[in-house]
């Protein structure tokens, strides 16, 4: 009997087809994936990282609302140029919090895994709202919208708690204060600043948006994006250590 | 018993959007729960009405020939033709938008990063979907030679497939989206497409219980294929923690590096299982149909069919060369895609040597001329596609234009042009036509969207190659010669050149929209059944 008569299994019994099919699609999907998750050097041991502020994951949930990262990515190669145009290469650990990752794949725009830092609180303003009037040859999509609409605080501690459930290490604290959290971190004069830094040590409070008189979605995006690629201090990264 | 269970089922589901729509401050939830109470309730309203009117269920039988239940079909065909104008036309509206930025209107849901997602979605989830199900349905009926299963269940499948796009496009325009490319609809709409797939697997596999052919065809080993994987790829990669039933947004299981793992795993086999295999699937069929040979190899088709579906699962990781993915794994992505390249091209010839003794057809018939030239894009792109992902060329390509160039010469050549062909054989089919209306409209449609897909390709080619040596150019003094917007800047003509050819594509889809719409309307009828029940047995 030959191997091809040997097929007619597949060829007259729907459920054998169906079963050969799952066998077969099955094997790549948990070689590829699985050690990821028990290998312990695929993420790299770091100081620094810590979980999103409120406003800064409002921020980013704006982020991935407007699809920023079809036209940014967020991670930077190891390659010669990469590391002069943007910074050091991205490790696995920058990104162990975010659900889900943003690295994109695209780069209509330049990368932003390291823009922390890199422009003023205004010139963020400025561009998002109104690119052309910073770079006049950006061909990126204007955001005004963002300076008027207030940051949403309502169930922003359920946001905590949803990402507790996935594995987002947030303290209790950190859960029941969450909405206090999310306006302070945008309002430098408030009172509940202090609590606010108890927790969040090293994260930046300013009036992102300029505009002392509410909180907005334009403060939640620049909040994000000043501290994407800051929370790792890589003059004291060993990647010798990390070699995988 | 089916419409009972049906019913009770959307009488469920119209409550529960009720009362999520009642208690919710989310105002898209708001306005997805109405839209979903609503249609569960139009359906419920629908069941009950000929529950008591006394419909006669359809005959299994007429005449000793197969009952074909064909309604879901037409439907599906065009839904397709809807949702393909749609999608090509956004895509348009967004290539014009990178050429012209002053297009996105400064408003959330016309700027470019909330409509490239309905562009993606609608072309493959909604023009690919709907080519889908129509074909799959029609194909394995006619090769099962028995009627689909249940009353209910094949419009169910069609009905609610169209439900999440709508629901999934709607979502994006007004923001709610997990993000995550190709996979971009939030938990509910999630949820929704995988009660509606264990439907369409069901009543896939329910035709083939009833089957009169002892063989499954092998075009329906590729539909089943794509059926299934496309379950568990939706499944594994959507698996997510709302943050409220009440509200849109949901955090995903996985986190970065595993969640870019899962998510291209997902992603690439999106294009294996979804646009490649369930188009091999349409291939198997209408091609020895429209050539009116059998097809080429019956055993390249077995070593096709295996080595494709186990091969094309591995190949997700060469997404992310040099990103913070173990090299390993990425390594391991390429190698499969490299070797992936066998089989593919295993297929084409497959496809193309199928045409053996009927290749004189492609000067007379452009319905075949459109099915081979996709079949050549097909080895084109599944030649290209390996060459992207060795590491070497992946550190110029990616990130770049050329990746979107690459798609679609896949997508409009190879999906795009082997759907057309399906449509054109299908529609008369359907209606008892003949033929299509205009066998000159083809090769109209043919040639102008050919034009438009090399002006495309051609265009990306370019502004990608070229953008990526921009990045790494450095001058004399050994400093980076571009900035950034420098190498924007340079986009700019390819952008309209590409833009061009996309309109192109528009046009040559509206010219179908209207043949075909001709063909039912003023086709010339097929005087009686004239092709015959079963005449595609299995290869042997």
């Amino acid at each position: 009997m030959s191997i091809w008569k040997k097929h007619e299994i597949f060829e007259k019994h729907s459920l054998v087809l169906v079963i050969g099919i799952l066998i077969v699609v099955s094997i790549g999907g948990l070689v590829e994936i699985a050690p990821l998750f028990y290998l312990k050097s695929t993420i790299e041991k770091v100081e620094g990282m810590r979980p999103y502020t409120p406003l800064e994951l409002a921020g980013r949930n704006i982020y991935i609302r407007e699809g920023c990262y079809l036209c940014h990515s967020q991670m930077v190669r190891p390659m010669r140029d990469e590391l002069e145009r943007y910074g050091h290469f991205s490790l696995a650990a920058e990104s162990m919090y975010d659900h889900p990752f943003q690295w994109g794949s695209k780069r209509t725009g330049p990368d932003l895994a390291r823009v922390g830092g890199k422009y003023s609180d205004e010139w963020h303003r400025d561009h998002l709202a109104d690119p052309r009037s910073v770079v006049p040859e950006s061909i990126m999509p204007g955001y005004p919208f963002l300076l008027e609409a207030k940051v949403e605080t309502r169930g922003i501690a359920d946001h905590l708690k949803a990402n507790v459930a996935v594995g987002v290490p947030y303290d209790e604290a950190q859960v029941s204060e969450a909405a206090s959290d999310m306006l302070a971190q945008a309002s430098p004069d408030s009172a509940a600043v202090d609590g606010f830094l108890e927790r969040y040590p090293n994260a930046i409070v300013r009036d992102f948006d300029g505009n002392p008189s509410k909180v907005t979605e334009m403060d939640a995006l620049v909040a994000y994006l000043q501290m994407l690629g800051t929370l790792v201090d890589f003059s004291i990264y060993d990647n010798k250590a990390n070699l995988r | 018993m089916e419409e009972g269970f049906f019913a009770a089922f959307l009488v469920v589901i119209a409550f529960a959007c009720l009362i999520i729509a009642g208690k919710t401050y989310d105002q898209v939830m708001a306005f997805h729960t109405a839209i979903g109470s609503l249609a569960a309730a139009a359906g419920a309203f629908i069941i009950f009405r000929n529950y008591f009117e006394d419909r006669v269920p359809a005959p299994q039988e007429i005449g000793g020939k197969p009952n074909y239940n064909l309604g879901p079909i037409k439907f599906g065909a065009w839904a397709a033709v809807f949702w393909g104008v749609a999608g090509f036309t956004v895509g348009l509206i967004i290539a014009l938008q990178l050429a012209y930025p002053v297009l996105n209107f400064d408003l959330p849901w016309t700027s470019f990063g909330r409509l490239r997602p309905l562009h993606t979605s609608a072309v493959i989830f909604a023009f690919g979907g709907n080519v889908l199900i129509a074909t799959s349905f029609y194909v394995v009926q006619r090769t099962s030679r028995a009627r689909m299963p249940g009353s209910i269940a094949p419009w169910f499948v069609i009905l609610g497939y169209n439900l999440f796009i709508v629901i999934a496009g709607t979502g994006y325009l007004l923001g709610a989206t997990q993000s995550k490319e190709y996979a971009e609809p939030e938990w509910y709409a999630d949820l929704w497409l995988t009660i509606v797939w264990v439907a369409y697997l069901l009543v896939f596999l329910g035709t083939l219980w009833k089957r009169k052919e002892p063989h499954i065809y092998v075009a329906n080993w590729f539909y089943l294929a794509f059926i299934i994987t496309i379950a568990m790829l939706h499944i594994i990669n959507n698996l997510t923690v709302p943050v409220s039933v009440f509200g849109t947004k949901s955090y995903i299981l996985w986190a970065g590096v595993q969640d870019a793992m899962v998510q291209w795993w997902y992603g690439h086999n999106a294009v294996g299982f979804f646009l490649t295999a369930g188009f091999l699937a349409i291939m198997y069929y209408f091609v020895p149909k429209r050539a009116e040979r059998p097809v080429y190899s019956y055993r390249l088709s077995i070593v096709h069919f295996w080595a494709l579906i186990f091969l094309y699962i591995w190949a997700g990781p060469h997404h992310l060369h040099y990103t913070a993915l173990p090299q390993w794994a990425s390594t391991l992505g390429a190698t499969f895609s490299i070797i992936l390249w066998m089989p593919s091209w295993g297929g084409m010839i497959n496809g193309l040597m199928t045409l053996s003794g009927a290749w004189d057809k492609l000067r007379t018939d452009p319905v075949l001329r459109m099915m081979v030239v996709s079949i050549a894009f097909y080895g084109m792109s599944t030649f290209e596609g390996p060459l992207m992902s060795l590491r070497s060329v992946n550190s110029l390509s990616h990130y770049t234009d050329w990746t979107i160039g690459h798609v679609h010469s896949g997508a409009l050549g190879w999906v795009g042009y082997i759907s057309f062909g399906a449509l054109y054989c299908l529609i008369p089919w359907l209606w008892n036509k003949k033929e299509v209306y205009s066998l000159k409209l083809v090769n109209w449609h043919f040639w102008i969207s050919t034009i438009g897909i090399v002006l495309y390709i051609c265009a990306m080619w370019v502004s990608g190659i070229m953008q990526g040596l921009m990045w790494r150019a450095y001058d004399a003094m050994g400093f980076l010669e571009y900035s950034f917007i420098e190498t924007v800047e340079a986009m700019h003509p390819f952008y309209v050149i590409r833009a061009l050819g996309g309109a192109l594509f528009v046009a040559g889809s509206l010219i179908m929209a209207y043949n075909l719409w001709m063909t039912v309307r003023h086709g010339e009828a097929e005087e009686a059944e004239a092709l015959p029940a079963g005449a595609m047995a299995p290869a042997e």
